[in-house]
């Protein structure tokens, strides 16, 4: 990459991966404490993906993600505390404790969740597109999904729909080859998602999720498309995940050396090692990024623990709005 | 309503397209889309003239992509528009449920608040049109049992005309559902007709023998049997349900203890309907007030057939509530 790398902004996004990292670790630990329950999907080797096209992002544009989306919250700016508040069931959760590990959502952020139906988010990122098109607001939706999305109508509608409406939506597939434990290979006949594109109208690039440079580079791309008003975009980014889907696979269906394999380009090493490379980074560094992200885990821990419940009174509210009237 | 309000002719049809015109002009947030709004006119016709009138923009033909435009209906409601979402007719709508069911009504729930859902979905419903099983049952009961969303049936040309800009008004997501035989309903509204609420079912002929409770193009089938009833001497009271969900028990429940019989005519299927759910209810709040057992008139449970005949015969009919009704007068 001949690109120069801008120190502050590398180790600002080293920071991001590793803070991912280190918290997924933390939730699966908590998991097996009990102290998590529910499905957990943990993001460990996809980092680079959440964490390169967020920076892309404006705040008042809008994300809408997987349930596998800790990654994505945490590289949007949401606190690790409400989102670890989140998955002990807290009130201080960003959700209340309504949602758990799958629903995250966050106003602030713009934060549309926490999509736990495959390739059901999509269609709401296409209509938060056409808000933001009819009230003559230049801002981008960035929607992510999985490979096994791709198998789902909504994909094709909301792709065909946003293309023929010319909607500011960034479709950003985070390929880890496997929808739960059936392999690309075994569900899709073209599996090359970025070629799917095509048929709507809809460019389309292929990118090395491993490479957080590299996703930056293309999201950018995508995006200054996007904010041109030539409507969406479809980035495949190419990852993998080094965990298994939930805490309940036995990874039955892949082999360890090829798991293996995809460690040797873990996303966090590839950037250290850019930074190094480059005489922008030593070891100290890397210590200090460690101590500085296992204290933002500490505190959301003890944040978490120190929640409280919300009352059994309130399990009625938000079905409806408690303020009728628009 | 003023008394000096003048009145007008107008159908069903008419009805509808005005609250729609009504809304549209009202409030620049407000669009419609689905299948055939624009330039087809609507399937049935609700929507023609609009595409003329208010532009490409804000009437919005949509590819055949129902769980997509539904999606981007919640999306756009979640982005701050004020979108109303046609879907061709009932049955197709299970293709959109996913988002209706998983979304629309979830998402207020699942973000502990933070995120409410200002969205209309206007379908047909019904039988009556010899349109076979993929076109003509009535599942409103079905989306009556999903929390978090209203779901409205309107009957009346008044309740055609004034349910659409207080639903637009609601915070959540409202479900409208008109029976497919009403739209050329013809009758007469106030020129200055508006909003009317949502929240409360209706006395729509007062009786005192036994309470029958309907909805939708049911009702008038209830009228039309409470006329030939009076003829007999017995005097039934009919109750409009309005909305199915959430129900308004204390009108129908005031009515029972009054006549201490309940009738429920309901075009949807019989078990696990809204009419098993009306019947329930009566039995846990107004057992003692019950001379007999609640009875209900359903359709048949058969996929809806193509014959005439037989579509009527699957379908509640006049002379049964009369027959049921006289039974229950003078065995109870």
């Amino acid at each position: 990459m001949s690109t120069p790398i801008d120190r502050e902004h590398a180790l600002n996004q080293l920071r991001q991966m590793l803070l991912i990292r280190r918290f997924e670790e933390k939730s699966a630990e908590l998991y097996s404490a009990t102290k998590i329950r529910g499905f957990l999907h943990l993001y460990v080797g996809e980092e680079a993906v959440a964490v390169g096209v967020m920076a892309t992002l404006a705040p008042e544009d809008a994300v809408v993600a997987t349930y596998r989306e800790h990654g994505q919250a945490l590289a949007r700016g949401m606190s690790a505390n409400s989102i670890m508040a989140e998955m002990y069931g807290k009130q201080e959760g960003c959700s209340r404790g309504r949602g758990g590990s799958m629903h995250i959502y966050d106003a602030k952020t713009r934060f549309y969740g926490g999509n736990a139906i495959v390739a059901g988010g999509i269609p709401l990122a296409v209509g938060l597109a056409l808000s933001d098109k009819m009230q003559g607001r230049n801002r981008v939706t960035c929607c992510f999904f999985g490979d096994g999305a791709v198998a789902e109508g909504d994909f094709h509608e909301s792709m065909n729909l946003a293309s023929l409406w010319k909607l500011p939506v960034l479709f950003l597939c985070e390929n880890n080859l496997y929808a739960m434990g059936t392999a690309i290979c075994y569900a899709q006949a073209v599996p090359e998602i970025a070629a799917k594109g095509v048929g709507y109208g809809v460019p389309a690039m292929v990118v090395d999720g491993m490479d957080v440079v590299a996703v930056e580079e293309a999201a950018r791309i995508a995006t200054d498309h996007l904010r041109q008003g030539n409507g969406p975009y479809l980035l495949e980014c190419r990852t993998y995940r080094f965990r298994p889907h939930s805490m309940f696979d036995t990874e039955l269906y892949r082999t360890k050396e090829e798991v293996e394999q995809w460690k040797k380009r873990d996303p966090i090493d590839l950037l250290a090692q850019r930074l190094d490379d480059a005489g922008l980074f030593n070891d100290q560094d890397m210590a200090a990024l460690e101590r500085s992200v296992a204290e933002e885990v500490e505190a959301a821990v003890a944040f978490a623990e120190a929640g409280t419940w919300e009352p059994v009174e309130d399990l009625t509210r938000f079905v409806y709005s408690e303020r009728r009237g628009a | 309503m003023s008394e000096q309000a003048a009145m007008k002719e107008t159908t069903y049809r008419e009805a509808v397209k005005e609250a729609i015109r009504e809304a549209m002009i009202k409030d620049e947030r407000v669009f419609l889309m689905g299948e055939d709004v624009g330039h087809y006119g609507g399937c049935y016709a609700v929507s023609k003239g609009l595409l003329a009138e208010f532009g490409p923009e804000r009437i919005r033909d949509t590819p055949l992509s129902e769980s997509a435009f539904v999606g981007a209906g919640i999306g756009a409601a979640l982005g701050g528009m004020r979108p109303i979402v046609e879907v061709m007719t009932i049955n197709f709508s299970l293709l959109a449920l996913d988002q209706i069911m998983n979304n629309a009504a979830t998402i207020l729930h699942m973000s502990g608040g933070q995120f409410n859902v200002p969205l209309v979905i206007r379908m047909a419903t019904g039988a009556g049109k010899q349109l076979a099983a993929q076109h003509a049952h009535s599942l409103e009961g079905l989306y009556a049992h999903i929390p978090g969303i209203r779901v409205l049936s309107p009957a009346t040309l008044e309740d055609a005309r004034g349910m659409l800009w207080t639903a637009l008004q609601d915070p959540d997501p409202v479900l409208i559902f008109e029976n497919n035989t009403l739209y050329n309903m013809e009758g007469t509204l106030p020129e200055n007709a508006g909003p009317v609420d949502i929240d409360s079912a209706r006395v729509r002929r007062q009786g005192s023998d036994l309470t029958i409770i309907s909805y939708s193009a049911s009702l008038f089938k209830c009228l039309d049997a409470a006329e030939a009833l009076a003829r007999d001497g017995i005097e039934a009271e009919v109750i409009d349900l309005r909305t199915l969900r959430p129900l308004d028990d204390a009108t129908y429940l005031a009515s029972i203890s009054r006549t201490h019989r309940a009738l429920i005519v309901d075009e949807g299927w019989r078990s696990g309907s809204i009419s098993a759910e009306i019947s329930a209810r009566i039995m846990e709040q107004a057992f003692y007030d019950l001379d007999l057992p609640v009875e209900r008139i359903c359709s048949a449970e058969v996929p809806m057939p193509y014959a005439r005949h037989m579509e009527e015969a699957a379908l509640p009919r006049v002379d049964t509530i009369i027959a049921t009704a006289k039974r229950m007068v003078r065995h109870g």
